[in-house]
């Protein structure tokens, strides 16, 4: 078996009395999209937080690219090539989207400490940029304030941010949340290609995309991994049926 | 140093760390419930100072004069919140800021027009003057015993406003909540202004108090409200049992580091630049404390 | 051209225009009063780097305007007294050279900047607010208690530092000084606000989480912008100094602090111009309104209440439009 190239091991977390994540262990192998399904409330986004470097672990780790990441904050695991996308966009939204673009291409290049040439002509920011822009299909937005564009490019131009990390992974917090159903399948079909340049580790409540791309699904309920397996075998997992979809077995 | 004075010292501290959480109290409080930042809470010290020092030399009463200061101040802060700091509750932090320096110049400027630059003198009632002797024979001014005994008992008065009165569930609730109290039916606003009027209120009565130990003057809330933020932050935003604790600990620290600290460095040194870092350095302590608490609990420490 | 670099051209030639018509007519006051407004201004730009593109509201910039002041203060006090600063191990000399003294300012203030902002960036929000306040604070009761400088009574300078190749004692060549460094200062905002970092610090004012997720520490950068913002207010706080051939605990007052917001919001915020519009407005009021009645702070207090109120976009927002709009 391959490597995983993100994984987390028996990751517990607790808030006084409720346990968010208990003993989570997932992987995210090459070339997949691993999506993470669960009820409200199961503790998909505690357990993000905890993927990204928000929030320690009370017990377990986190490894990505075969290193223990579990001390390293958000900053040192973005470094190392995490591509994360948000649930709610986090957009500078003053700003316009090549500069949203460029700020992502600033990071990965390691120029953000850089305080003389300006950001937006220099050129391999831009072309880190516009490249991205181009891909998810915004280069005729790269001028327009983030504020003025319709949620759906908003959801575009987070994955385009992230593209320019050009990660080793992407953890993509509901990507598709309010996309309409166009939307929703013009990103399907983009994520399809996505996952061979680097895996997705995908939390999404669109079914209609979990069974269309994912290679494996995890099933979060009440903080626990309750099963995880190929879409067949959720599909008809009995536990799963009864804890999620909340039919009888 | 003989340890009765230290004591007495101790003493001043304590008394000088309730008043503080007086000042402090308010400032949480509204910050707690409304989210707000306010600068212009040293001007209603002020008015406190003043209503009270005027109508005590007008009357010759000293409690006449305490409870003018309050009203002066709950009123004044009832008609500031409703006409200006309401429209400050939905805006960011920084026009807050702005906002209520510029009710400072107002309130100070206008405070000068009416009583001029000279400062006013609120004597202590005869029935509270002159020293006490504590048990162990310490010689102690009865006053700021006084002081002490009001700082504690209004502190205790407001734990129990808030555990035990309607007011005081609907400001916990306006606390983790807002959109909470609106559902229970509350008339957010008319909570908001009485809040409001009762931090303006303690605040009044904290200048009226120290106004008979201090002189009374323009300028004079300023400086006990960046203190009043120094406890805020050491104590936790929002949080009355951190204001307290906040309060006593930079009472302390303020008054026994202006002692202990020219003592310490007179070990080893001579006694001018003995005094003279010594001072310099009390001077900092309380800065120095809440250094060292951002350091180790950036959120305080009760937040 | 956009209206606002219009505008800010105005602003320039005007600040400038000003103390020349006054030179020529013999109005050595109006020249200073010309050359307060450009410190002050300095000071403001210096803050506007961490509080307009960094949305770092600090409230305590006095306290690297005061370092600046006393560097000055300190630095000619030894040299009109010829008694050299001793600092235990050696012992400098004082100067009356304005680069040198520029210079020590600007470090000093860095330095105050640098430990002030390590801590204080700990927090955010009204946190950081208050705990800028109190360090500026914990300066002003420094200065007041150390007894080696004047104490509570300041430092009086008897002439005004030299500048190589110029008369500083001249009022219109000291103005040029002034002017030409706060014209300087604009250059290095506007190629700040430009630059990569310029762009993460004020992402970083939008949405803190967004700039760690692309790599990029926010506290680091917030801290740099703060130094640098500190550093240029610590330069105007030693111009200041000598123009008025005076330093005080005053220079480290917190209401100090708030005109050097007030300057930035009267002016516009997020402008690159808006502190220099705010501190020529502040200079021309205090001026006027100061003459035709003691209390002017009353009416400057219902100005700013109705600005922040009623006007959010200050001057050179009512005048260019609202094309940084700031919500």
């Amino acid at each position: 078996m391959t490597e995983p190239v993100l994984a987390t091991h028996g990751i517990t977390k607790r808030f006084g009395a409720v346990t968010a994540s208990e003993e989570v262990s997932l992987d995210l192998r090459p070339g997949e999209i691993h999506a993470l399904i669960g009820p409200n409330g199961a503790g998909k986004s505690t357990l993000i937080k905890q993927i990204c470097g928000n929030l320690r672990p009370d017990a377990g780790t986190v490894t990505f690219l075969s290193a223990d990441v579990t001390a390293e904050d958000t900053v040192a695991r973005a470094r190392r090539g995490l591509g994360r996308t948000f649930q709610i966009s986090a957009l500078a939204m003053e700003d316009t989207v090549l500069q949203n673009a460029v700020l992502g291409a600033a990071g990965a290049s390691r120029r953000a400490f850089s305080l003389w040439r300006p950001a937006l002509t220099d050129r391999s920011l831009r072309a880190a940029a516009e490249e991205a822009l181009e891909r998810v299909g915004l280069s005729d937005y790269a001028a327009t304030r983030t504020a003025e564009l319709s949620h759906g490019q908003r959801r575009q131009l987070e994955v385009a941010v992230a593209l320019t990390l050009k990660p080793r992974a992407f953890v993509m917090d509901e990507p598709m949340a309010g996309l309409g159903t166009e939307g929703s399948q013009t990103l399907t079909a983009f994520l399809d290609t996505l996952r061979h340049e680097a895996p997705i580790l995908l939390v999404e409540h669109d079914m209609d995309a979990v069974f269309a791309l994912a290679d494996r699904i995890s099933v979060l309920v009440y903080g626990r991994v309750i099963a995880t397996g190929d879409r067949e075998a959720i599909r008809t997992d009995p536990a799963v049926r009864e804890a999620y979809l909340g039919e009888e077995a | 140093m003989t340890l009765l004075l230290f004591l007495e010292q101790v003493l001043n501290g304590l008394q000088f760390g309730v008043m503080l959480f007086l000042m402090a109290a308010g400032l949480t409080l509204v910050f707690g419930v409304m989210g707000l930042i306010n600068l212009a809470h040293g001007s209603l010290y002020m008015i406190g100072a003043f209503a009270a020092a005027a109508t005590a030399a007008a009357t010759g009463s000293f409690l006449l004069g305490l409870a003018a200061a309050l009203a002066a101040a709950a009123a004044a802060g009832a008609i500031v919140e409703v006409a200006v700091i309401r429209r400050l509750y939905p805006r960011d932090h920084l026009d807050q800021v702005l906002a209520t320096f510029a009710l400072i110049l107002i309130f100070s400027e206008g405070t000068r027009w009416i009583f001029g630059s000279f400062p006013l003198f609120l004597d202590t009632p005869p029935w509270l003057s002159g020293p006490v002797t504590l048990p162990g024979g310490i010689q102690y001014p009865l006053y700021r015993l006084a002081l002490i005994g009001v700082g504690l008992a209004v502190a205790a008065g407001l734990f129990l406003l808030i555990a035990r009165t309607r007011l005081g569930i609907q400001i916990r609730a306006g606390e983790s909540d807002r959109e909470m109290i609106a559902a229970l039916g509350i008339d957010i606003s008319r909570l908001y202004t009485l809040v409001f009027a009762l931090g303006a209120a303690l605040a009044g009565l904290a200048g009226a108090l120290v106004g008979a130990i201090q002189s009374v003057q323009v300028g004079m809330g300023e400086p006990v409200l960046i203190l009043a933020f120094v406890v805020i932050v050491i104590g936790g935003i929002g949080s009355i049992k951190g204001a307290l604790v906040g309060a006593i600990l930079v009472g302390l620290t303020d008054t026994l580091g202006g002692v202990l600290l020219p003592l310490l460095f007179g070990v080893f040194l001579d006694p001018s630049a003995a005094m003279s870092i010594g001072s310099a350095l009390a001077s900092m302590s309380i800065y120095i404390l809440m250094a060292a608490v951002l350091v180790v609990k950036p959120q305080g420490l009760f937040g | 051209m956009r209206r606002e670099t219009l505008l800010n051209a105005a602003i320039a030639l005007g600040l400038l225009a000003v103390p020349l018509w006054a030179w020529s007519a013999g109005e050595p006051f109006t020249i200073t009063l010309a050359t307060r407004a450009a410190i002050l201004a300095l000071a403001g730009v210096g803050l506007n780097l961490a509080l307009g593109l960094g949305g770092l509201v600090s409230l305590g910039h006095a306290a690297f305007f005061g370092v600046g002041g006393y560097a000055m203060g300190i630095l000619a006090h030894h040299a009109q007294t010829f008694a050299p600063l001793d600092l235990g191990l050696f012992t400098v000399a004082g100067t009356k050279s304005m680069p040198v003294i520029w210079l020590t300012a600007m470090v000093f203030s860095a330095l105050a900047a640098l430990a002030i902002g390590a801590l204080s960036l700990r927090t955010s929000g009204v946190y950081f607010i208050m705990i800028t306040l109190a360090f500026g604070q914990m300066f002003y009761y420094f200065a007041i208690s150390w007894p080696a400088y004047g104490g509570e009574d300041g430092l009086s300078i008897w002439v005004r530092n030299g500048f190589p190749g110029l008369n500083t004692l001249d009022p219109i060549q000291f103005f040029a000084i002034c002017y030409v460094l706060l014209m300087a200062a604009l250059v290095l905002s506007a190629v700040i606000a430009r630059s990569p970092f310029g762009l993460a610090l004020n992402a970083a004012r939008q949405v803190p989480q967004r700039v760690e997720t692309v790599g990029i520490p926010v506290y680091r950068v917030r801290l740099v912008a703060f130094v640098i913002s500190g550093t240029i207010t610590g330069l105007a706080g030693a111009l200041f100094a000598d123009l008025n051939r005076f330093v005080s605990p005053s220079m480290f007052s917190w209401q100090l602090s708030g005109e050097l917001i007030v300057f930035i919001i009267l002016g516009g915020t997020a402008r690159l111009f808006g502190p220099v519009a705010g501190a020529c407005l502040f200079v021309a009021l205090e001026h006027w309104l100061g003459g035709l009645s003691d209390y002017w702070h009353i009416y400057l207090g219902a100005l700013l209440l109705g600005v922040v109120l009623f006007a959010r976009g200050g001057l050179i927002g009512t005048l260019a439009g609202r094309e940084v709009a700031h919500d």
